[in-house]
């Protein structure tokens, strides 16, 4: 290895998140030996699926320079309406049907979302807060309040799918979740749609600098509305993934998410004046935030903790990304 | 747009309708009035109704015109709920552990006053975190507020351990259930603040620096303006405004709650659009808020009337911010041609 090399792992945010990573995970270890457990562990691992894939779509629209906090909003439509729907029709079949109601819910969604982002010339932030607000309350006026607890067959299936499961001498069971397969595919197709088709790096080129993008020739309003709708349908993937592994179908359910899912984005070095981040960081982004929450218990942090230390955890990843990005370039944006 | 400031009726300068928006925002305004009361006029059209909406609209006024101020410099805060809450539920401990039970009455006003003057301070302080990390550390306002919202809620949280704080003093209700010659006094505080805000960004340079970092940052500052100190004051007066918006809310429904009023950051932004607001910076009037929120309230104490859920309100509201939202950018987009 030579030491240009070298220098470009310790200069990459990535490889600081891991060194993070590993440091807490210690951490925490050290405090409570529990924390080693595999019941533990694979608790992480299955709390990180529908986190990692909002994640994925709040990556997607930031590199692309916008922002979208209307997602769990978009999540929790399209899997109480999949949900009723098939419960209506006392479904039995597949787990496809399900999974892609709610996907197309959510594509249909964010399409709206980008139709009035780039029609109107609107500032992303307030049309996805109007958009999440009007989903939210057209959901629970119009559709239902109800909490759904009798999921179709299908669904209640999925959620007993696992990779590994074992029954411990104390009689506990242990197990793996299937599902974190799903976040593991999607995130390896995005990482190569990202970094290896013109399509990725037209999201790339949008975020950065949208006037040179388009002389370059990339059409902004068609990769605009591809984000958009992209994230749309992720976020109905992980809304139905969510549902299915609570076993619940609440309508009140993943209210502030977002705050969540975008302080994981911008840990994992994205950054919100679009053109930057890597499907690498935005998982170590997750994986902290997830461990971060897990784990206050475990060093004897009272739950009600949580908001604060993820608060917390917010101003410093962002404080740090913007010192880093004013000292690396003069001038960038306040 | 110089053309616009140079003619026109004094008055209307004053207004800060320096375009048709209010006009046109009155119009609405006067047309959810009509339209409510013509579906219930037993209920909306009288003056009970006219009353207890006036106790109920000033707290989202007030914070209404903090998410102003940080709008029009281009910025936005989050955190202001989060900042009213803290600092309700400070003094609502303040209240409960610190103040004697046997104290004569003349002396739980001064109390009073004191609570007041803390929380004041406390929304300056959080207001100053905020205006540090933006202006300071360069950390864009939408993730910097979101950071300090989870905080100052959190913080909050810890506290009541989510349950809600009671035991004012009696005199303490009315700052908001009081009135003063018939006018209940949370429309007086949101008056005089309003008031002073409109004179302030009218009348002071430091008015005139605030829509000019909005507009264009960088001119700003090479024009010699110190946007850092300018950025900070505006967040440090949102946080005062919040806490003033947090007394109203603990007075008035006689608790302090962590989580009271989440929905009010939604409807500030709201408020602040639809009074004319320009969300990327630099444009927007005190009194389209007055107008704004009184549209809000009207739409909201019909809906509740025609007795339709709360949600179909939430409905309502982000259609219509987007549908103002439209409506601003064509009818901005014909000035543009003139």
């Amino acid at each position: 290895m030579n030491t240009l090399s070298k220098n470009r792992l310790f200069q990459r945010n990535e490889f600081w998140l891991l060194c993070l990573l590993i440091v807490l995970s210690l951490t925490v270890g050290a405090v409570n030996g529990a924390f080693w457990s595999a019941n533990n562990l694979f608790s992480l691992f299955k709390s990180t699926i529908v986190t990692g894939i909002f994640a994925l779509g709040v990556f997607l629209v930031i590199v692309s320079g916008g922002i979208d906090i209307s997602f769990p909003a978009f999540a929790v439509f399209s899997f109480y309406i999949t949900v009723k729907f098939l419960l209506s029709i006392k479904y039995t079949g597949t787990i496809l049907l399900p999974f892609l109601m709610s996907m197309t819910f959510g594509a249909c969604l964010g399409l709206v979302n980008a139709l009035l982002l780039s029609s109107f010339q609107l500032a992303p932030l307030i049309v996805t807060l109007g958009t999440g607000s009007a989903v939210t309350g057209f959901l629970r006026a119009f559709v239902g309040t109800a909490t759904l607890s009798n999921l179709p067959q299908p669904l209640i299936d999925f959620s007993r799918w696992n990779i590994y499961k074992k029954t411990l001498a104390d009689g506990s069971i242990v197990s793996f979740s299937g599902a974190f397969l799903i976040l593991l595919v999607l995130a390896i197709l995005i990482h190569v749609m990202m970094k290896r088709t013109t399509l990725g790096r037209g999201i790339y080129a949008i975020g950065g600098d949208e006037v040179a993008a388009k002389r370059v020739g990339f059409n902004v309003k068609r990769l605009r509305l591809f984000v958009y709708s992209f994230t749309g349908a992720l976020a109905g993937i992980a809304g139905i993934i969510h549902c299915s592994l609570i076993r619940l179908a609440n309508p009140r359910d993943l209210e502030g998410a977002e705050m969540e899912v975008i302080a994981a984005v911008v840990l994992g070095g994205a950054s919100l004046t679009g053109g930057k981040g890597s499907v690498a960081g935005t998982l170590l982004g997750v994986a902290l935030i997830v461990l971060i929450k897990g784990s206050l218990i475990l060093v004897g942090v009272p739950s009600d903790w949580q908001k604060v230390v993820i608060g917390l955890v917010l101003i410093t990843a962002t404080g740090l990304t913007a010192w880093r990005s004013r000292r690396s370039d003069e001038g960038g944006r306040a | 747009m110089s053309k616009r400031r140079e003619g026109g009726l004094e008055l209307r300068r004053f207004l800060g309708s320096g375009d048709s928006n209010l006009l046109q925002l009155s119009l609405i305004t006067l047309a959810t009035f009509i339209l409510m009361s013509v579906l219930v006029p037993d209920t909306f059209l009288t003056v009970r109704n006219m009353r207890s909406m006036s106790f109920q609209f000033p707290e989202l006024g007030i914070l209404s015109l903090a998410m102003m101020l940080a709008m029009l410099t281009g910025g936005i805060d989050l955190s202001l709920v989060g900042m009213a809450n803290l600092s309700s539920v400070i003094c609502a401990f303040t209240f409960v552990k610190l103040m004697p039970k046997d104290l004569p009455s003349d002396q739980v006003v001064l109390f009073i006053v004191g609570v007041v003057i803390l929380a004041l301070t406390l929304g300056l302080l959080c207001g100053l975190i905020n205006g540090i990390l933006i202006a300071t550390l360069h950390i864009p306002p939408i993730l910097a507020t979101l950071g300090t919202m989870q905080v100052y809620t959190g913080a909050a949280i810890v506290m009541t351990r989510g349950a809600a704080v009671i035991g004012f003093p009696e005199q303490y209700a009315f700052i908001g259930n009081g009135s003063i010659a018939g006018v209940g006094v949370p429309l007086l505080i949101f008056l005089v603040l309003l008031l002073g805000l409109a004179l302030i960004l009218r009348r002071t340079a430091f008015g005139m620096h605030l829509v000019l970092i909005g507009s264009n940052a960088k001119a700003a500052r090479f024009a010699g303006i110190k946007v850092r100190r300018h950025l900070i004051l505006t967040y440090m007066t949102g946080g005062a405004l919040a806490s003033i918006a947090g007394l109203i809310m603990s007075s008035r429904t006689n608790a302090a709650k962590a989580d009271y009023g989440t929905s009010y950051i939604l409807q500030s932004i709201l408020v602040a659009v639809l009074g004319g607001v320009n969300p990327s910076g630099g444009r927007g009037a005190a009194v389209g808020i007055l107008v704004a929120v009184l549209a809000l309230q009207f739409l909201s104490s019909g809906f509740s009337m025609l007795r339709y859920s709360n949600f179909a309100k939430e409905f309502v509201w982000g259609l219509f911010l987007l549908l103002i939202m439209i409506v601003n950018y064509f009818t901005s987009g014909e000035s543009r041609e003139k």
